[in-house]
């Protein structure tokens, strides 16, 4: 699904991604761990297609297509979804008519008809439910006003509403407590799929207490100086970053 | 006193009266006989003649302002032609008669639904009086209207079937020597509308009056006139539009509200007259007066305005809170974006014991324009327990454009309750990629955006016009962001 080979990318003239190879398949979840600054928030956001990113070599495969050459908004309608470290608020917006123009420019990018105004808010409720998000926040203006639980909580659910292939969850376990981080992992793990795949990117293991990666792999100043199973993440908790510093640098 | 009539008169003609009665169009300039003019064309009374020319003698001593956060090009007053009837000149019996272009603005308005909802007897419709160059086309809904009492039909109309009521208001607002443009409408004024709402009637549909600058040159001055009797309400909207060209055109018109005891008065506005092109050449000059006036306790008047159009905008509907509890509100969104020029707010006039007034501005700057609120709350010393809230919001797009705030504050009673609110934000690069994030391109992502910024304000229009004046907010900042 995702092919990712010998990606550099920099911003304001400094490389932050210094060849970043990684390949994923539908049905898998990655975990992406390392140290802050290591690169991890960057490779999210140049997947998602920040501007800001210049990409300086490399390449980003995406189902067959050349991810790079695609906007950032082709990237979402073609399924890429980037679940925020900080989601941004927009007042007076409500989630519900953010969602409803999201899934209509979704649709007709696909060719499909614009959705059912009843399908669309049985959907709603669906998912709402299924990602155990408060009625009352859904209605609300994006973001406005919430918590950061509840913000990342919203994340999830714009997640389950749009459906998407590829799923990017940029360190959606910090400011967590734990019975978010609990609802936010069900959530998570109830939207996973034969078809889909996702990205975690986190600086703690315990997120990987709730949902179990398939892979882990560490970041380490640009590059991905360590890949293994969901044993890898324990190891390092255990050991901490200065473990993989000390044998990168050995 | 009419002695004093004639003898105003009768000292002008020397001036000879020479202009050609049967033009359709009066010839450019502006002197006494160009008023004779209007005022013949219009068969109007004597006292109106001297009410004009009063008015224009006035006008002569009167310095165009420039105080205004606004720089223009003086308009010329002898280049304008002042009166312009519309071709063809018949009577039109239906809308079926009516310009299909001018049939197209009204569905871009969302108001030719007018016609379906009349068959089918929906409650919420629509009574409308268009107006094209400066001349009262076409008024729907007069006999339904009138069975219930209220009057709503052409402002030269109501001179001629209404005078007492006319004489009674006119002026009675907004002083004809009031400022420099409204001294100029008081003079050449051709037209526009009149409503009147009797006593504990609530007006069934929405009224509406539908502006157009049609004919090249030509000013476009209307007056309208709206009085509420005893615990009546209505609701007002005015739709503005003007084609494309390249000179800049004058529109200076004079609105005037009258509230009485627990009336109440909603005036809406979407005003799109031409800004301008992309170089800033063109459109038209709008320099409004509007002004309402609780006169008795409990009344209350509210004004909604979306203005769009416009190359420069100066316009400040007020409300004079003169009775005890009356209420005044101000709710309004500017967008100016290439080079517009938009400086625009209110006056709260606060006199009355336990009035209450509430301003919500929502300004929005794009490309090289610039967009000012400037208000005004006074509370006069015998205004015990006064309240105002005022919140004024600037939203910048791009970095060449101007935001600026005047807010004037005077108080003379020390009961008073002032509060004032104001921010200034720029779209955020992180706003826009959140939503293109989520399939949503630029340009929809800054209509999302935009619309939800003047929420509290677009809830505020009736139905009809909020959708539209979605559309519209979007398609003026179309282009705005690269």
């Amino acid at each position: 699904m995702l092919s990712i080979k010998n990606l550099h990318a920099s911003i304001d003239g400094k490389e932050i991604l210094k060849g970043i190879n990684l390949e994923i398949k539908e049905g898998e979840v990655h975990a992406i761990m390392g140290p802050n600054g290591s690169g991890k928030s960057t490779l999210a956001a140049v997947l998602a297609g920040r501007s800001e990113y210049d990409v300086t070599e490399g390449e980003i495969i995406y189902n067959g297509k050349n991810l790079l050459e695609l906007e950032a908004e082709d990237r979402a309608r073609e399924g890429v979804f980037l679940a925020f470290q900080y989601p941004v608020e927009i007042p007076g917006v409500s989630n519900i008519n953010f969602l409803k123009t999201a899934i209509g420019e979704i649709r007709a990018y696909k060719g499909l008809e614009p959705i059912k105004a009843k399908d669309f808010l049985m959907m709603l409720k669906e998912k709402q439910e299924l990602v155990e998000i408060d009625r009352a926040l859904v209605r609300r203006s994006i973001n406005e006003g919430f918590s950061g639980g509840e913000k990342k909580r919203n994340e999830i659910f714009q997640m389950a509403m749009l459906e998407p292939k590829l799923s990017i969850l940029d360190e959606t376990d910090s400011g967590l407590d734990i019975d978010a981080l609990r609802i936010v992992a069900n959530g998570v793990n109830k939207l996973k799929s034969e078809e889909n795949a996702t990205i975690i990117i986190t600086h703690y293991q315990r997120l990987l207490d709730y949902i179990i990666p398939d892979f882990v792999h560490i970041l380490h100043n640009g590059k991905i100086v360590k890949s293994g199973l969901k044993e890898l993440a324990l190891e390092l908790e255990e050991k901490g970053y200065d473990f993989i510093k000390e044998e990168v640098e050995a | 006193m009419n002695e004093v009539i004639e003898e105003k008169i009768s000292a002008e003609y020397k001036y000879g009266f020479v202009t050609d009665i049967d033009a359709d169009n009066a010839p450019k300039g502006l002197n006494e006989d160009i008023i004779r003019f209007i005022s013949a064309k219009k068969n109007e009374p004597e006292w109106m003649l001297v009410y004009r020319l009063e008015a224009f003698r006035h006008w002569l001593t009167m310095e165009e302002p420039d105080w205004a956060h606004v720089s223009y090009q003086k308009p010329d007053f002898q280049e304008i032609i002042y009166y312009s009837a519309p071709k063809p000149k018949k009577v039109l019996k239906s809308l079926d008669e009516v310009d299909p272009e001018l049939l197209k603005t009204f569905q871009k308005l969302g108001i030719s639904i007018l016609e379906q909802e009349r068959l089918s007897g929906v409650e919420s419709r629509v009574a409308i009086d268009v107006i094209v160059d400066s001349v009262s086309v076409k008024t729907t809904f007069k006999e339904t209207l009138a069975e219930k009492g209220i009057i709503f039909c052409s402002f030269g109309e109501a001179i001629q079937e209404h005078p007492e009521l006319v004489q009674k208001y006119m002026s009675s607002v907004v002083p004809s020597s009031d400022n420099f443009f409204a001294a100029l409408n008081s003079a050449v004024f051709t037209d526009g509308s009149f409503c009147y709402i009797p006593k504990g009637v609530r007006c069934p549909m929405e009224l509406s009056t539908y502006f157009r600058i049609e004919a090249a040159g030509t000013g476009q001055f209307e007056r309208t006139l709206i009085i509420a009797e005893e615990g009546s309400q209505v609701s007002y909207l005015e739709g503005c539009t003007a084609p494309m060209r390249d000179e800049n055109q004058l529109h200076a018109a004079v609105v005037e509200l009258v509230a009485h005891k627990n009336a109440q008065i909603k005036y809406s506005t979407v005003q799109n007259w031409y800004p301008g092109d992309k170089e800033g050449k063109g459109g038209v000059f709008n320099f409004v007066t509007k002004r309402g006036i609780c006169l008795e306790e409990n009344a209350k008047i509210s004004w909604t305005q979306v203005e769009t159009g416009s190359a420069i905008t100066w316009k400040y509907p007020s409300v004079i809170l003169k009775g005890d509890n009356s209420i005044g509100e101000f709710y309004s969104v500017a967008v100016t974006n290439n080079y517009q020029q938009a400086d625009t707010g209110t006056k709260m006039i606060h006199i009355g014991k336990n009035t209450k007034s509430t301003i919500i501005s929502k300004g929005i700057s794009a490309g090289f324009s610039n967009n000012s609120y400037r208000g005004l709350v006074r509370i006069a010393k015998g205004a015990e327990n006064a309240r105002n809230f005022s919140q004024c919001d600037s939203l910048l797009m791009g970095d060449q454009c101007g935001a600026h705030t005047f807010p004037y504050i005077e108080i003379k009673n020390n009961t008073a309750v002032v509060e004032h609110e104001a921010t200034t934000s720029k779209i955020g690069e992180d706003q826009l990629f959140y939503c293109k994030q989520r399939g949503i391109d630029n340009e929809k992502a800054i209509g999302l955006i935009v619309n939800g910024y003047c929420k509290d304000v677009l809830s505020q229009l009736p139905m009809e016009f909020a959708v539209e004046a979605q559309k519209l907010l979007e398609v003026s900042l179309e282009g705005s962001v690269g």
